[in-house]
């Protein structure tokens, strides 16, 4: 790592927005290599999700990384000739807020701590009916599906969709983490999930957990 | 029974429970355990609404209110229709700021709920500090009902002058202000046609012996700033990139915002304030950053409200036991910590001699457990929340609208069980 580098890194992860945001940019006029630079972010992110991990960070923090590294991603991105998409991705997650419930931060901080952590997340977003669901694990073929949901109406939607992907034969071989301010081991039994988180480090561990590397 | 063996007339039943729920909150043991019947949408599911009915039929709603609370017998009950009745309204309105049952995408059976959005700009941060009245009623209401747009035209009168006051008067007769003035009139008189329901359902328990248990609402700071004005992106991000200017809005919301809930409990000659909170749980911000942004403001609304001789009860929505330790310097005896996933434990621990603990059987439990449950979780809460006083039963952030009837009867039953 070059001093460039780690000053990039240091300053995401110490949640110098402006300072990092000026660097990369110069970084990347002065013709530094913009898939080098990604890796820099990429690193920072993991120091960033580990101090999440650890309680030194909260949400706030996640968000303004995920804001820094929206800024240096769209500045990098358009540099890069070849597609740089084929990393290999540690699994794959189907995730979304369940039918009736328009709650999405819960769902959204989830998503980027997933992917920092090398998942491939696709994210239904909110109110998602049950068929969309059934319909993304046929087409992704996802090892987690993940139901979000922040009212306690959540839970029967839950239970819906879980019965209802059941039925289209896909739930061997699937596992299915539900998550949200009210669940708890008995909406777990309730609605047929494997297991439940409280925020996003559980959905985490629980993913890599699920599916090793 | 009294001891000639007659009945106590409802008016001695009104004081007993009263004197029960203020026994908790002043810490002392009350005869027994009190209980606060606290819904949304529940009571009127109890009685067969759908939620779509529940926001539009002001009368079927106090029927069912009335009920349930004669079912149940609580030591006082919170006013349903302030909570949920607001379908008609919102429709003169066509308001932006909440999605309810049976309008655009939302099914008839589910509750309304709120759309987190930036409903004030990262720009807009000093035009709100020097006049927030004129934000309020220039940007604010336009913004989230469509129907009041044209106040946006309505005179700037801090500019506004001698003859130019006079002549400011063109405004008002503008086809479209005068619409949104058209729209204020019709959506007042549809709020004074709740209000009365309410009103009258409220006198129709007092007069069958039970007291109410919320006269107003009000709000932290923060959350009034994350919830209504930034939307929850922006106001995460403002504490990193507009720090100062965020901490100038809650200084001046410190003060404004109780104004409006000390107007309300005063005029319903009431002393009991509800207060939900939702930033402030562990997790959503470093203990850091809480004791910068949320707590210090909060408290301030808090001494307010006590010293207005008005009982807070807050909800601290989510699990706030990494708080605990913050949140208990308050006057002793004089708020209402209404918990959710708390742990009631250590709340009590942490909690004991200064404030009466509310809550909090799970909603889980309501919904998908069973009396037996139900029965044992609260005479749990009563051998160790409820020990020398303090101690109010109620589910976590009230009845969830799904829970099972019989485990709502067997928490208020159970109640009557826990004498001191």
């Amino acid at each position: 790592l070059d001093d460039k580098g780690k000053q990039l890194v240091s300053q995401i992860s110490e949640m110098q927005e402006e300072d990092a945001v000026k660097l990369a940019r110069e970084m990347l006029d002065s013709g530094y290599d913009p898939v080098k630079l990604l890796g820099h972010c990429r690193e920072a992110m993991a120091i960033v999700g580990k101090r999440y991990e650890e309680g030194e960070y909260f949400l706030p923090e996640l968000m303004l990384a995920g804001e820094m590294l929206k800024a240096i991603g769209d500045m990098a991105k358009p540099l890069i000739k070849q597609d740089a998409s084929t990393a290999k991705t540690a699994g794959t997650v189907v995730l979304g807020t369940v039918q009736g419930d328009l709650h999405d931060i819960g769902k959204n901080i989830v998503t980027f701590m997933l992917e920092i952590n090398g998942f491939k997340v696709i994210d239904l977003g909110i109110d998602v009916p049950i068929a969309n669901f059934v319909n993304s694990i046929r087409e992704n073929k996802p090892q987690v599906v993940g139901l979000s949901g922040f009212l306690t109406l959540a839970f029967d939607a839950m239970k819906k969709t879980v019965e209802a992907i059941k039925e289209a034969g896909l739930r061997d071989n699937l596992k299915i983490m539900i998550g949200g301010g009210q669940v708890d081991d008995t909406v777990k039994n309730y609605t047929g999930a494997d297991a439940f988180g409280l925020n996003a480090m559980d959905a985490v561990s629980l993913c890599k957990r699920w599916v090793p590397a | 029974m009294s001891a000639e063996g007659v009945a106590p007339a409802p008016a001695a039943f009104y004081q007993q429970r009263l004197n029960r729920l203020i026994d908790a909150i002043e810490l002392r043991e009350p005869d027994r355990l009190p209980t606060i019947l606290f819904s949304h949408f529940w009571v009127g599911r109890y009685c067969g609404m759908t939620c779509r009915e529940i926001m539009y039929d002001y009368d079927r709603l106090a029927v069912a209110l009335r009920k349930a609370v004669l079912d149940l017998e609580p030591d006082a009950f919170q006013p349903v229709h302030s909570l949920v009745a607001f379908g008609p309204t919102m429709d003169i309105l066509d308001y932006k700021q909440l999605e309810w049952p049976g309008h655009k995408g939302l099914a008839e059976d589910v509750g309304f709920q709120y759309l987190d959005a930036e409903y004030m700009a990262g720009e807009e941060y000093e035009e709100y500090l020097l006049d927030p009245t004129g934000f309020m009623l220039h940007k604010y209401m336009p913004r989230v009902a469509a129907n009041l747009e044209p106040l946006s035209q309505l005179p700037a009168y801090p500019g506004v002058l001698h003859t130019r006051i006079i002549q400011s008067m063109e405004a008002y007769a503008r086809p479209e202000v005068r619409r949104a003035l058209e729209t204020l009139i019709r959506a007042g008189e549809e709020m004074q046609k709740m209000r009365s329901a309410q009103a009258r359902v409220i006198q129709e328990l007092k007069d069958l012996g039970f007291p109410v248990a919320s006269h107003g609402t009000t709000h932290a700071p923060f959350d009034v700033a994350a919830d209504y004005l930034r939307g929850s992106k922006g106001a995460m991000l403002d504490l990193f990139r507009k720090k100062d200017q965020l901490l100038n809005l809650m200084d001046r919301l410190s003060t404004l915002v109780p104004r409006a809930g000390i107007a309300a409990v005063k005029a319903a000659g009431g002393n009991m304030m509800f207060i939900p909170l939702h930033w402030g749980l562990d997790g959503f911000m470093s203990p850091k950053q809480f004791t910068t942004f949320f707590w210090p403001q909060f408290q301030k609304v808090l001494l307010t409200l006590i010293n207005e001789g008005i009982y807070p009860h807050v909800l601290w929505e989510g699990d706030c036991t990494s708080r605990l330790d913050v949140i208990k310097d308050v006057p002793p005896g004089k708020c209402v910590y209404f918990f959710e996933r708390t742990d009631m434990f250590k709340a009590k621990e942490a909690l004991r001699g200064t404030v009466c603990i509310r809550g909090n059987v799970p909603a889980s439990m309501l919904i998908t457990g069973t009396p037996n449950q139900v029965r044992e979780y609260c005479k749990k809460l009563f051998d160790v929340v409820g020990d020398g006083g303090g101690f109010i039963l109620d589910a976590g952030v009230g009845v969830p609208d799904e829970a099972k009837p019989e485990n709502v009867q067997a928490m208020f039953q159970v109640a009557k069980e826990c004498v001191y």
